[in-house]
């Protein structure tokens, strides 16, 4: 408890340098969050479409019900296909009502003779996908094949750009924040040489001397943890509308608070673990 | 209790700043260090609580080898040995009632326990009802009492003051004295440097005499001057 007193005496007295401090640690902790919010995102994003049927051929309006069937037979005989699903034009008009429910002028535009019906089909394996992408563009009845493949490749490159940046960015921020912390836990042992120098002579050991300086430096990372945390997740709320209507159809909004709780904790540990690193850097270095 | 054997301390320019000092210091006395500026008073006190290591010679406090005492040991030695020191190094940021607590606090006494003690030491020493000032709101002699105060809160075996009347006028400096006598008749031995000749003519007390790092003079009942 003595060792709280003083750090938080420490703090109060100079409030300028904690802010510092806590500003630039802020500033990383706010950059973990949003590119952990980014690379989970993406990933759940890449998930939900490897999931998804990957190619989907869209019939034309005058393809018959008995060759559309024929051609699914022969899919299903196929080794490559692993799962087959006729969309019919109705069920393509209960899909479509269902992502545009809350937009009337959308819903009342379209009708179940303007959608194409369509056959969702993944393969066993990636590899055959081109196979039964060109197999179906043969066919006279399909009037378009999506492969998604091209999709999933795209955010994957997408999501490796942004792990890279985001792990460059947080390393630059996290190294910039110890030597803050540091410099600034260091300014404060200068300071307080005098103080120092007494403690020491009635009778304090190192560790008491050492221990409200570590506080210290674990006080400012969990404080900027939480903030840095605070202020992603509002963005992220603020955001979640827009994205929302963005991502249609992807099932990863709104963030479950419970992921946030988990970012929290997480960020919570890091900070504890910089501040500590920072604070031991300084007292190791000026307080010999 | 002390003994002091053969002892010199030299400084980076080789200068000695004790020579060959000899000295052996029973339980309970009350010692007068005297001796003029630089003869190495402050020297044989930082000695004394390991600040500074002898360049030869042997020094024991109690059962402890000072020279060979452990660096983690250190602590433990100056809570047996309390300082009032010539600068006084009162905290000015801390209240006269946090500056005393300290070396409670410091040992991990709990904190009621610490506070009552405090409150006893500072009515023993007559300043209780400065204990919420900041140093600066304080008279000399008032300091003076609140380094007694810190310096016997842990009810150490030695006292060392260096000088505790120097910066104050005689009156006051009667009443420093009379403090640290009563403390000595509970048992605390004391050594006082000082340049207060009448304080040390009037009480006739054992006086060790430094000159320009040399024992010159190891009286029973001494007085200030060499007569």
């Amino acid at each position: 408890m003595a060792h709280l007193r003083t750090t938080w005496r420490h703090v109060r007295r100079s409030p300028y340098q904690a802010l510092a401090a806590i500003l630039i640690t802020t500033l990383t902790f706010f950059v973990i969050s949003i590119f952990t919010i980014l690379i989970l995102g993406s990933s759940e994003i890449i998930n939900y479409f490897e999931s998804k049927p990957q190619v989907t051929a869209f019939f034309k309006d005058e393809a018959k019900q008995e060759n559309i069937e024929a051609l699914k037979k022969q899919l299903e005989s196929s080794e490559k296909v692993a799962t087959i699903k006729f969309v019919s034009k109705q069920d393509a008009l209960k899909i479509y009502r269902e992502q545009n429910k809350n937009d009337p002028l959308l819903l009342e535009l379209v009708t179940a003779e303007i959608l194409p019906a369509s056959l969702e089909i993944s393969a066993t394996k990636i590899d055959y996908l081109a196979d039964l992408s060109e197999s179906l563009k043969n066919s006279p009845i399909v009037s378009e094949v999506i492969f998604q493949r091209d999709v999933v490749s795209t955010l994957t490159d997408w999501t490796t750009a942004i792990r890279r940046i985001g792990v460059a960015l947080v390393f630059v921020l996290a190294l910039v924040s110890i030597f803050i912390t540091m410099t600034i836990i260091g300014i404060k042992i200068s300071q307080k040489k005098e103080e120092i120098e007494i403690m020491r002579l009635i009778g304090a050991t190192y560790w008491y001397i050492r221990w409200p300086f570590i506080f210290e430096g674990i006080f400012y990372g969990v404080i900027s943890a939480f903030f840095g945390w605070a202020f992603s997740s509002a963005a992220l709320w603020y955001a979640t509308p827009f994205l929302s209507s963005f991502l249609k159809g992807i099932p990863i909004l709104p963030v479950s608070p419970i992921f946030l709780l988990e970012m929290l904790g997480v960020n919570l540990l890091i900070a504890v673990f910089l501040g500590m690193f920072a604070s031991f850097l300084a007292v190791f270095r000026y307080l010999k | 209790m002390i003994k002091l054997d053969k002892v010199s301390k030299a400084y980076g320019t080789g200068s000695l700043s004790l020579s060959e000092i000899s000295i052996v210091i029973d339980k309970g006395e009350f010692i007068f260090l005297v001796g003029p500026t630089g003869s190495g008073k402050t020297t044989l006190f930082k000695l004394l609580i390991r600040e500074i290591l002898p360049t030869t010679g042997e020094i024991y406090v109690g059962d402890w080898d000072i020279v060979k005492l452990p660096h983690k040991k250190i602590p433990h030695l100056r809570k047996k040995v309390g300082v009032i020191f010539q600068d006084l190094k009162l905290l000015q940021d801390r209240t006269i009632f946090e500056n005393v607590i300290l070396p409670l606090e410091v040992i991990g006494v709990k904190s009621l326990d610490a506070k009552k003690r405090v409150e006893e030491i500072l009515v023993q020493v007559g300043i209780e009802k400065h204990s919420n000032k900041f140093p600066i709101q304080l008279s000399g002699g008032e300091l003076q009492r609140a380094a007694i105060a810190r310096a016997l809160i842990l009810s150490p075996d030695v006292l060392l003051a260096d000088e505790p009347t120097g910066d104050l006028d005689p009156a006051t400096g009667k009443e420093i004295i009379k403090l640290l006598l009563d403390i000595n008749e509970k048992g605390t031995t004391i050594i006082m440097a000082t340049h207060n000749a009448d304080a040390v003519n009037s009480l006739s007390k054992r006086v060790l005499a430094l000159d320009k790092g040399r024992l010159t003079r190891d009286q029973k009942k001494g007085k200030y001057g060499s007569s």
